[in-house]
């Protein structure tokens, strides 16, 4: 067994911040746990550029953006063991982990901070009918072979769905040479940011189906063809509509499940709405102690964001680790975060407003594209906050800040909530 | 292949490596006898073995005096031990025939009786507040209910990888993508059977347990003629997380077409909801239907209020050999002697195989006069499951070989030691499905997005060959297509292993 004070769990972008943030608030006995062989997570493969307008005012790839994290955790005498996989973490803090250096290890943490990230919805969850073929991957899936293996999944491609990933995936398949036939859509919007699709699609001339869906898989052995119908109101695919899509690739990209078997099995209690960990303001899950920030508390569209959020989960672990956390505030009054009208999955979910700094940090998505919207925080029903928007959609998580002394002013309140209003 | 040539002289030949093919070579290889066995794909168990509802039945539903109902209740008695010798999963966490009306609760009584008749033991019709007690999340609407406690539940596929392991370790020789197109009687007696490449197997006793095509076999053989129709099953398979819910197998009021939408544990901690019963055209369709697939969920309601949409991780279909006597059709061909058949061997086909195998091994061994083998193989070691390990056992795999401390599969758990083994074994994995049922390495919940590309290197570097020839299940299913420039996976492969095995797999005799 090895005392530690705070153990991460996930070396991608946001282990590594929390690390960061750990190490800079003053705890010295930091160990991040990392299942790969290499420091990063997803951002190793996402070689595209977009990454870091917010937290670096640069457009960076995947690789770079974590590099900068990855060169400061070793600067600050950070100490990372990959290749290293956490079997189970224990309400007590407990972690039993596994790797071919060390066999199998335990840890004793003062804190301990979950960053395992988010795993992709497969063919199965979506009950897609027809064959079984090869050639049906998940966009992420497809992603690593070509961006780290150096193998090509296909060459007639369709891609299910229209999240992020699979946006990227069209032009980066286009780019090495496939003929992306279309992108298509439950939905009558994207799942994904603007900017892919203007830049994955649009610039490249692929369709994107909105309102249709893949509603038979052909091909016995390799994928052959797909097809494709519109879908009504209630998504429901009508008759008449279907087309035939000769392809030997169906990429998926129909959503990010956060991968909780480990909080589960610590006895965190998980959201069915967002699907991470129910979480306060210092990112505490409801086992003291363990933290939780990054796609495994709810999935995030950009890594700034999650730099953020995870710097705020290692400062609170530090402290927690010193003795310092708890929800121990002696004047601290919970408040309960629930969702109103048109808001999805607000993190976190309960605050203590004695204990925030200077701002609380709502996370969201927006249930439905909404046109001139405003987003309305009321306090025990008061309207507080109003922040106006252009547009908003479920693809694009909305941050919203809520000024300390708001909270102040209503100091005793029991609930917050948020609402989108046209 | 040259046309006519002669491949293997045998004294058995078991057409199909499904589990009754599997079960039947493992108990005649008990004979000095020379068994091999032909099968048309390239792995063991990739017909109706691999997907069913995995059930042990008990034995009620069979009508009295038949065979299914024979081979039913014995296969039940030897499965446990069968599953033990050969360390694959058994679990007999009982059965459950759920009522709803008046009408059910009759049909209740004489499934029991039923059941009484063919030597099921221990039926009992539960109340609806013992059912509740055993089951708290039935569903309000189930008001009584048939237990049978020897209902069980297990792995096939495994179950069939170790019979297979079982009877090579015993000089069971197996030929894949063999499928045969004749049998016909040679001038000196012996049975001649022919396969799709030209290739010629002379036998004295052939076994027919080729699964859907079993009729299209003893066709060739006797005017007993035998139709087998293709009923395909749609299932769902639920995530780990749901695996609490029920412990029993339940089981609805029989229907005339089947016994009807189950929902039951697996001895993989899922759970399993299905199958519907579809006559169809082809024996090989094993498409799922959005129809099929509404239908499982509807009917499985009954029993289970909230099937949970977003627990699903995967959903696929199987074909049930159903022959047009409603019976199975075991034994010697009347007309055609030292043709055996182990046919129609729908449900409760993966009960009676253990049973099946038994007595039609006895049978041939006494056709053809033959002594017991004088060095049987009692048992062959297997790997142990690392996710099955407590952290000594653990501890000691790893001190053993490291690569036990390799995490390849991270929703289940397997090593990368697992999946050596695998492909290492006798009958080993040759594909990405071969390893997962073998491991259940792809099996879990995110159905290998995370482990496929590590799987595919690890398969690459032990079988000589690149990452484009790797495939999903052997013919053209592969993963990957060729790119100019594509490289290698390579996994320090040691230059011995380098050595190309692509093509046909052959286990032969010594």
């Amino acid at each position: 067994m090895t005392d530690v004070d705070i153990l991460i769990i996930g070396g991608g972008p946001a282990g590594l911040a929390a690390a960061i943030a750990a190490h800079e608030a003053g705890c010295r006995n930091v160990l991040l746990l990392e299942r790969e062989p290499a420091l990063g997570g997803i951002l190793r493969q996402c070689i595209h550029a977009g990454f870091g307008m917010h937290v670096f005012k640069e457009d960076l790839t995947g690789p770079e953006y974590a590099q900068r994290f990855v060169q400061r955790f070793h600067a600050l005498g950070l100490s990372a063991q990959c290749d290293t996989m956490a079997l189970s973490v224990t309400p007590d803090r407990e972690v039993t982990a596994v790797s071919p250096a060390f066999g199998l290890q335990r840890f004793r943490a003062k804190a301990v901070v979950l960053a395992m990230g988010c795993r992709e919805r497969t063919r199965g969850a979506l009950r897609v009918p027809g064959w079984r073929p090869a050639g049906i991957y998940p966009a992420g899936q497809a992603q690593r072979f070509v961006n780290l293996d150096g193998w090509m999944p296909g060459r007639r491609v369709v891609i299910l769905g229209s999240g992020d990933i699979g946006l990227i995936m069209a032009r980066r398949m286009t780019l090495e040479g496939a003929e992306v036939l279309a992108c298509v859509e439950l939905m009558p919007f994207s799942g994904g940011l603007t900017r892919n699709v203007v830049q994955c699609l649009d610039d490249y001339g692929i369709p994107l189906l909105l309102s249709h869906t893949v509603t038979e898989i052909h091909g016995r052995e390799r994928l052959e063809a797909v097809t494709v119908a519109q879908v009504d109101a209630q998504r429901k695919p009508l008759p008449g509509t279907e087309q035939r899509f000769e392809c030997d690739t169906l990429l998926l990209s129909v959503g990010l499940i956060p991968e909780n078997e480990l909080s589960r099995a610590a006895g965190v209690r998980v959201s069915e709405v967002t699907c991470g960990p129910l979480v306060d303001d210092a990112l505490q899950t409801s086992v003291p102690g363990i933290f939780a920030c990054g796609n495994v508390l709810h999935v995030h569209d950009l890594v700034d964001h999650v730099t953020v959020e995870s710097t705020e989960a290692g400062r609170q672990a530090a402290k927690y680790a010193r003795g310092q956390g708890e929800a121990g505030h002696p004047a601290c009054q919970m408040l309960q975060i629930r969702d109103g009208a048109g808001v999805r999955g607000l993190v976190p979910q309960t605050v203590c407003a004695v204990r925030v700094a200077d701002a609380l940090p709502l996370m969201f998505r927006p249930a439905a594209v909404f046109k001139d919207a405003a987003a309305v925080v009321r306090l025990d029903g008061e309207e507080v906050l109003r922040k106006r928007f252009r547009i908003l959609t479920p693809g694009e998580m909305v941050r919203l800040v809520v000024p300390k002394e708001v909270l102040e002013r209503h100091a005793g309140a029991g609930e917050l909530t948020v609402e989108v209003t046209v | 292949m040259i046309q006519g040539m002669m491949q293997d002289e045998s004294d058995v030949l078991v057409v199909g490596a499904g589990v009754v093919g599997c079960a039947v070579a493992r108990e005649a290889s008990r004979h000095a006898l020379r068994v091999c066995v032909l099968e048309q794909a390239g792995d063991v168990a990739e017909g109706s073995t691999k997907a069913n509802s995995a059930i042990v039945h008990a034995g009620y539903d069979a009508v009295p005096g038949t065979a299914k109902a024979r081979f039913n209740v014995r296969g039940n008695a030897l499965f446990e031990d069968w599953c033990r010798e050969l360390d694959v999963p058994f679990v007999r966490n009982t059965s459950l025939v759920a009522a709803f009306d008046d009408r059910d609760l009759a049909a209740l009584e004489a499934l029991r009786l039923r059941g009484e008749r063919n030597g099921v033991p221990g039926l009992r019709v539960l109340a609806q507040d013992e059912v509740r007690a055993l089951e708290p999340n039935i569903s309000r609407s189930v008001i009584g209910a048939l237990l049978a406690p020897s209902g069980g539940i297990c792995c096939p596929y495994g179950l069939t990888f170790r019979l297979a392991e079982h009877a090579a370790a015993n000089g069971v020789a197996f030929f894949f993508e063999r499928r045969v197109v004749d049998v016909a009687r040679a001038a000196d007696g012996l049975w001649q059977v022919t396969t799709a490449d030209g290739a010629v197997f002379r036998t004295r006793a052939v076994v027919n347990a080729a699964g859907l095509y079993a009729d299209e076999l003893n066709n060739m053989v006797s005017a007993q003629k035998l139709s087998i129709t293709p009923r395909r099953g749609e299932y769902l398979m639920l995530d780990k997380q749901y695996a609490g819910t029920f412990r029993a197998t339940i089981f609805q009021v029989p229907t005339p077409l089947g016994k009807g939408v189950l929902v039951s544990p697996t001895v993989d901690g899922t759970l399993i909801v299905g199958p519907t019963a579809e006559d169809v055209g082809d024996k090989s369709d094993t498409r799922t239907t959005a129809d099929g697939l509404r239908k499982v969920v509807e009917s499985a309601a009954r029993v289970w209020e909230q099937v949970p949409a977003g627990g699903v991780i995967a959903t696929f279909s199987g074909l049930r050999a159903h022959g047009d006597r409603d019976d199975f059709l075991v034994g010697e061909a009347p007309d055609a002697p030292f043709f055996f058949n182990a046919a129609a061997m729908e449900s409760p086909g993966l009960t009676a195989a253990p049973a099946v195998a038994v007595w039609l091994a006895e049978q041939i061994g006494r056709a053809l006069d033959a002594q017991r083998a004088t060095h049987y193989v009692q048992h062959t070691a297997t790997w142990k499951p690392f996710r099955e390990m407590t952290d000594a056992q653990r501890i000691a795999a790893i001190a053993d070989d490291p690569s036990y401390a390799r995490i390849v599969c991270r929703c289940e758990n397997v090593t990368e030691a697992e999946i050596r083994a695998a492909i290492r074994s006798r009958i080993g994995a040759r594909t990405l499905d071969g390893v997962k049922r073998r491991t259940r390495a792809g099996m879990g919940r995110c159905q290998g997005g995370f482990c496929t590309p590590r799987i595919i290197a690890i398969l690459c570097d032990e079988l000589g060959l690149t990452p484009e020839q790797i495939t999903k299940f052997g013919g053209g299913s592969n993963l990957l297509v060729t790119t100019h420039g594509a490289r290698p996976a390579t996994l320090g492969l040691s230059p011995e292993r380098r050595e190309s095995r692509v093509g046909r797999r052959e286990v032969c005799h010594d």
